[in-house]
């Protein structure tokens, strides 16, 4: 778990996110390129490259999908690359009403309450579904990770239907 | 120019130097250079005491006047002088032609490089700017008595695309700089402030230039400034409020077409009028042109009408921005206002009550860019070791390739902290496919046509697979300038390509070393002579960095190792005084870097673990 290594954090889903920024920062004091642009070439290139996987690195564990997706790949279920395997009629068929919903939301009479009521929505399945990896992710049977990875291809739906109601959030109030 | 010192090897030479740095901001309407002197960050002023040197060039039979001279002119000699070739950089002609519909040029192109014709020829914006750049630097220069500048920061508004950073680089190479970084403006202004004030907090920095906007959103702690999201519009600033006056100047004196002289004297009445408004509730301003006189009344009230739709475009920014950045406009602790189109009460009035807080007007808004890029010149050329500054800055605009459709794959979201590398993988389409065609596009839109083409590329030599069965990894990497380059490689076979993201718009690197030859009146072995001299001044930049390094963390180096690294620095050293040929020179400094790779990368590594080690003491 380099990443964790990288900013001196135990392994774990539930990450501190202040000790995260806070040790993220001490790195960046000591590798951004800007601390050896007086400096030879081969340090200034190798700034740029480490200052870049620190950053990345920031990224993946910042973000609970990126940072669940890290921990099983490194733990042996690598879901990062695959295409969609979800096989749940009950969720599937929960995601198609969903997305019904979104589609409305535009024709709504009044949409600025219906997006309100439609984020409500979707956080309570966040929670609900983070609250499952929460308690599976730390495990190192691979039958429970399967089932984190099940979640996190869940939160997966979920997050890009986030993205789309803030689409079409913007489409109805810019301008 | 100063004697060279040489220092023992191991010990880094005279630590205490102090290196001139300077920080430019090359304006639209006006650029200024600064630097700091005994510890102030410090605008510099010309023989005549103007610190603003009006980005103007004027192209005569007999030379290049640049400032307020050649302003001067832009009315009696439109044709000639270049007025705000800033918005030009990094564009194409058709661009040009399609976002500017009245400039008094003739416009050519000519091996995909847009140019404006002149009585000295074909003129092209990078070579204008670096006109700008070069009277920036020798006005440093001398307030220097003659001195070498070590290095400078170049600001450039934070929502310029890679071809428009890549122009401005260019220009500066072209001006004989050597670029230590490019530095967004507002960016920049929060330095000034945040260093001046020692704010810790969110603070939004609204800046409304002659020809751009930019809102960026930054969290200040402990010297850090971390961008968190920027936003705006490269083509939207003071120029835009004088074209609404233009078009009514047109109106009011019922001319439809307007010859060069008279447009440039239009232009620079409504200026002038938007200017004084500022100040004064209604303006008389008086037109004489082809024998005419007209005298058209502009009242505040009306100018505001005319003006609102602009400033409500730049709300508009600063919403999406501060959504980017994932705050509410309550958790903004201050705002900062940058840039000269910031005096108008208008504009103002407007972001004072959006962001619910009365704006930041402390520091010369013509004055705080520079300032803060003399600041980080200071700092990034060495002048202050323990400075516990950090500058984290993002890329302002997605970048992505195009994939079958016409459809954009985003690598790299907008908003995403520099510098990044990201890769993604893809494949081919049909049997037997042996090249791939790579078109690097930055935008945010979805399609290909609205999002801008930056450069085409291709990856040759796949060997034939049935389709979907290669494996192509495309890199991209941004630097810490914003600038970026990509790789591609097909991973089963290792066939790789490799380019810089030179715009193809843009020049390319010969064609710059073409003009930075042709700029310079030498004889061919005076030309020689520089480039030795360049390379012996880079070769001691190199020895003295290296030593410094030796100083700072010999311990992580074997005798052995140290004893061969310092027998590399030493044949350098000499090679320095016996080499007759700049390529000679070259070799030799390439050498020294391959040998000092190994320490450079334990560095490294060592740093990474002080920081850390540093933390968890502080936890304890």
């Amino acid at each position: 778990m380099k990443y964790f290594e990288l900013f001196s954090l135990p392994i774990d889903f539930n990450i501190d996110l202040a000790l995260l920024n806070q040790a993220y920062l001490q790195l960046q004091k000591a590798v951004h390129p800007d601390k050896f642009a007086h400096n030879s070439s081969k340090e200034q290139l190798l700034a740029v490259q480490k200052s870049a996987e620190i950053n990345d690195a920031l990224h993946v564990l910042k973000h609970p999908l990126k940072r669940a997706e890290y921990i099983l790949a490194e733990r042996g279920v690598d879901i990062r690359a695959e295409q969609q395997t979800l096989q749940d009629p009950m969720f599937l068929m929960q995601q198609m009403e969903l997305r019904e919903g979104l589609e409305d939301i535009s024709s709504a009479s009044d949409p600025e309450s219906a997006i309100e009521a439609f984020d409500k929505e979707i956080k309570t399945l966040e929670n609900d579904f983070n609250q499952q990896l929460k308690a599976l992710i730390n495990q190192t049977e691979l039958a429970e990770l399967a089932r984190a990875a099940d979640i996190v291809r869940k939160l997966k739906f979920i997050y890009k239907l986030r993205d789309e109601l803030e689409r079409v959030e913007d489409s109805l109030f810019d301008d | 120019m100063a004697l060279l010192q040489i220092a023992e090897p191991g010990q880094s030479a005279a630590p205490h130097q102090h290196k001139l740095a300077i920080g430019i901001d090359l304006g639209t309407t006006n650029s200024l250079v600064a630097t700091v002197l005994s510890g102030e960050a410090k605008t510099l002023a010309d023989k005549d005491n103007q610190v603003m040197l009006p980005s103007v060039v004027h192209y005569t039979q007999n030379g290049i006047e640049v400032g307020a001279n050649a302003f001067k002119n832009a009315a009696l000699d439109a044709e000639n002088t270049l007025v705000s070739v800033k918005r030009f950089l990094g564009k194409s002609k058709a661009d040009i032609e399609a976002e500017y519909t009245q400039l008094p040029y003739k416009l050519s192109e000519q091996d995909g490089i847009f140019n404006i014709e002149t009585c000295q020829g074909p003129i092209n914006p990078i070579q204008a700017s670096s006109e700008i750049l070069k009277t920036l630097r020798d006005r440093a220069q001398d307030s220097f008595g003659g001195d070498d500048i070590t290095g400078a920061v170049i600001t450039v508004p934070a929502h310029f695309d890679d071809a428009q950073r890549q122009g401005t680089k260019d220009a500066a190479e072209l001006a004989g700089l050597n670029v230590l970084r490019l530095l967004n403006e507002p960016t920049a202004a929060a330095v000034a402030y945040g260093l001046d004030s020692g704010q810790e907090g969110i603070i939004a920095v609204y800046d409304l230039g002659g020809g751009t906007f930019d809102i960026s959103i930054l969290r200040l702690s402990k010297g850090v400034f971390e961008v968190l999201a920027t936003g705006g519009d490269a083509s939207l600033g003071g120029d835009d409020f004088d074209a609404l006056l233009v078009e009514y100047f047109k109106q009011q004196t019922a001319q439809n077409e307007l010859d060069a002289p008279t447009l440039r004297l239009f232009m620079s009445k409504a200026k002038a009028c938007k200017e004084a408004l500022s100040q004064y509730k209604k303006v008389n301003v008086v037109l004489e042109f082809s024998q005419q006189t007209h005298t058209v009344e502009v009242t505040k009230k009306l100018f505001n009408e005319l003006a609102t739709p602009l400033v409500k475009k730049t709300l508009r920014a600063c919403r999406r921005t501060v959504k980017d950045a994932g705050i509410t406009n309550e958790d903004v602790l201050e705002v900062v206002m940058v840039g000269g189109s910031t005096r108008m009460p208008l504009v103002r009035e407007h972001v004072g009550s959006f962001f619910d807080k009365l704006p930041l007007t402390s520091i010369d808004p013509d004055q705080v860019v520079a300032i803060g890029a003399a600041i980080q010149a200071d700092i990034l050329v060495g002048n202050k070791p323990d400075s516990d500054m950090l500058l984290l800055d993002v890329l302002p605009l997605s970048l992505g390739l195009e994939t079958m459709g016409g459809l954009v794959e985003k690598i790299i979201p907008r908003n995403t902290t520099i510098p990044v590398a990201r890769a993604q993988e893809f494949t081919t389409f049909k049997d037997g496919q042996t090249g791939m065609a790579l078109s690097v596009l930055q935008g945010e839109r979805e399609l290909v046509d609205d999002c801008r083409a930056l450069a085409k590329f291709s990856l040759k030599g796949i060997p034939p697979m049935a389709a979907g069965a290669a494996h192509i990894l495309v890199t991209f990497k941004v630097d810490a300038d914003g600038l970026l380059s990509v790789t591609a490689m097909e991973k089963s076979t290792g066939v790789q390509a490799e380019i810089q993201v030179k715009p193809s718009f843009g020049l390319s690197d010969e064609q710059v070393a073409q003009m930075l030859k042709d700029s310079m009146s030498f004889a061919k072995e005076d030309m020689q002579a520089r480039m030795l001299k360049e390379q012996q001044v880079e070769a001691l930049r190199v020895i003295e960095a290296i030593n410094a390094s030796l100083a700072e963390a010999k311990g992580l180096l074997s005798e052995a190792e140290l004893e061969t690294l310092e027998a590399e620095i030493n044949k350098l050293m000499q090679l320095r005084d016996t080499a007759t040929t700049p390529e000679q020179l070259k070799v030799g400094i390439t050498q020294l870097d391959n040998a000092s790779s190994d320490f450079a990368a334990r560095r490294m590594d060592d740093s990474i673990k002080k920081a850390l080690t540093g933390q968890s003491v502080d936890q304890v």
